[in-house]
């Protein structure tokens, strides 16, 4: 299993890397709002607290999308004959999810370059152990929009997933923290999942690591990782002699 | 090499396939006939492990489909209809791929990859990605993909449908020579009464989920008759209707 999927990983990253611009494209938006909407927060705000809200924006435009690839995999053959290898359903996943944790280190890695050009200053702890949760909570999302793009019409999903990312992202506070909301709103975005690692990320990248915070954000990726591998493995392993 | 006792698929109401009963033979080439909707994919996904009976038995490639699939998928090579060549990847890369996930080193999968294009004719064409091919073309990557691993039985899932005839003679000359060379078992759905007739040792005809006649093209067409006099005769419609010939 190890074997296939280290195989299967390794394939995805060279075609992958074979399109640059795929990457640079995936984190444009995000990018675009740290250029033209940060100058702008950082009068009422810090870059502290907005780069984190733009990585969990980056995160799940461009994790929420991945299943994507699969949608042609289905629709080419190339999925079914990989079915009819004796590789694992699980490595069939796990060697997609990790190849999407490459993409997403790698404009997470632009993001925060450009942040600490325009003036960031985290502490190189707190983004490291935020990228470690970023990470985690993208992976997960990847294999849930693994299981979306198998489960739904092929057409659909590319409308689905890009309409549903946006209120995702907007309830889990991305631009303005959620403390600035009003009531209802407020209460509304502690259903997004998203809401807890963010606020976490936002009190990491502030030097503060042990702290409600931090942990209630770090308890949640664990537990969404947990549902979305499950819930990846489980489709990928559907309807099999 | 395929003995399959019973076997059924059911969606909800409707029984696609309705207890088959399928042998074929070592080195054979089996036929397996039916109008659009007979059950004839259906059987074949069962046979390939991509589709789980809802009862009955098959022992494939001398394991048993339900408790060892792995065993099954290790032995076997399968074609899909719609083929499952990607169509902007370089097909060198994605052969080799093929290979290792059957447990070939890279050496190995690279070297088997280079001889098996130069047995289907392939070789130059392997840097090109699958929207670059003719469909004949395509359909002999589709086979090189399904025999990287020196299968014992190879499944084609109607192989030359929408080939010219160019394409399909020379996919026949193909699947005969493995056959002599290999001794490959093979298991093949078809529309077609000429690639039925020229192709196969042994026919199955199915309709409604069963199947309703078998033997070899010679016998089926006895006292004159045509392989379409016996298909209507069966299942009350015309093979080339089913064609579109």
């Amino acid at each position: 299993m190890l074997r296939d999927t280290w195989v299967l990983f390794r394939h995805g990253v060279r075609t992958t890397l074979r399109q640059k611009v795929g990457i640079v494209f995936g984190a444009v938006q995000p990018l675009l709002f740290l250029v033209l909407f940060g100058p702008l927060f950082t009068t009422i705000g810090t870059w502290e607290t907005l780069v984190p809200g733009l990585i969990i924006q980056l995160g799940l435009m461009s994790m929420g999308l991945a299943g994507f690839g699969v949608v042609f995999e289905r629709s080419s053959g190339v999925l079914e004959r990989l079915r009819v290898t004796p590789v694992s359903r699980l490595a069939l996943l796990l060697g997609r999810v990790l190849n999407n944790a490459v993409t997403l280190i790698i404009q997470t890695a632009l993001l925060l370059a450009a942040a600490y050009a325009l003036g960031l200053r985290a502490p190189a702890a707190g983004v490291l152990a935020g990228f470690g949760l970023v990470l985690v909570l993208g992976v997960s999302l990847a294999a849930l929009s693994y299981a979306v793009a198998l489960t739904i019409d092929q057409n659909l999903f590319a409308p689905v997933m890009s309409t549903a990312v946006i209120p995702l992202v907007l309830l889990s506070g991305s631009f303005l923290p959620m403390s600035m909301a009003p009531g209802w709103l407020d209460a509304l975005s502690h259903l997004s999942p998203f809401r807890y690692p963010l606020e976490a990320l936002r009190e990491l990248f502030h030097g503060h690591y042990a702290n409600g915070t931090v942990a209630l954000g770090v308890a949640v990726t664990v537990v969404f990782a947990a549902v979305s591998l499950t819930v990846g493995t489980r489709v990928f392993n559907r309807e099999n002699a | 090499m395929i003995r399959t006792t019973g076997l059924t698929k059911t969606f909800g109401d409707v029984t696609a396939v309705a207890g088959v009963d399928i042998t074929a033979e070592p080195g054979e080439i089996v036929g397996f006939l039916g109008p659009n909707g007979a059950g004839k994919t259906t059987t074949m996904r069962m046979l390939t492990t991509l589709l789980r009976p809802t009862s009955g038995s098959a022992v494939v490639a001398g394991h048993d489909l339900l408790a060892d699939p792995r065993g099954v998928r290790r032995r076997i090579g399968y074609v899909s209809q719609g083929g499952a060549v990607p169509p902007a990847e370089p097909l060198r890369g994605e052969l080799e791929l093929q290979g290792m996930l059957y447990g070939l080193g890279r050496e190995e999968s690279a070297a088997r990859t280079r001889a098996l294009l130069a047995r289907l004719e392939l070789t130059g064409l392997e840097e090109r990605p699958g929207a670059a091919l003719s469909g004949g073309q395509r359909r002999r990557f589709d086979i090189a993909f399904a025999l990287l691993h020196e299968p014992v039985l190879l499944f084609l899932d109607e192989p030359t449908t929408g080939l010219d005839p160019q394409s399909r003679a020379n996919l026949w000359d193909h699947v005969r020579a493995l056959r002599a060379e290999r001794g490959l078992t093979v298991f093949l759905t078809t529309h077609y009464l000429d690639e039925a007739d020229a192709l196969c040792d042994r026919l199955l005809i199915i309709d409604h989920g069963r199947i309703v006649a078998e033997g070899t093209p010679a016998a089926l067409k006895s006292g004159g008759r045509t392989l379409d006099d016996v298909f209507l005769d069966i299942t009350g419609r015309s093979l080339r209707e089913e064609a579109g010939v």
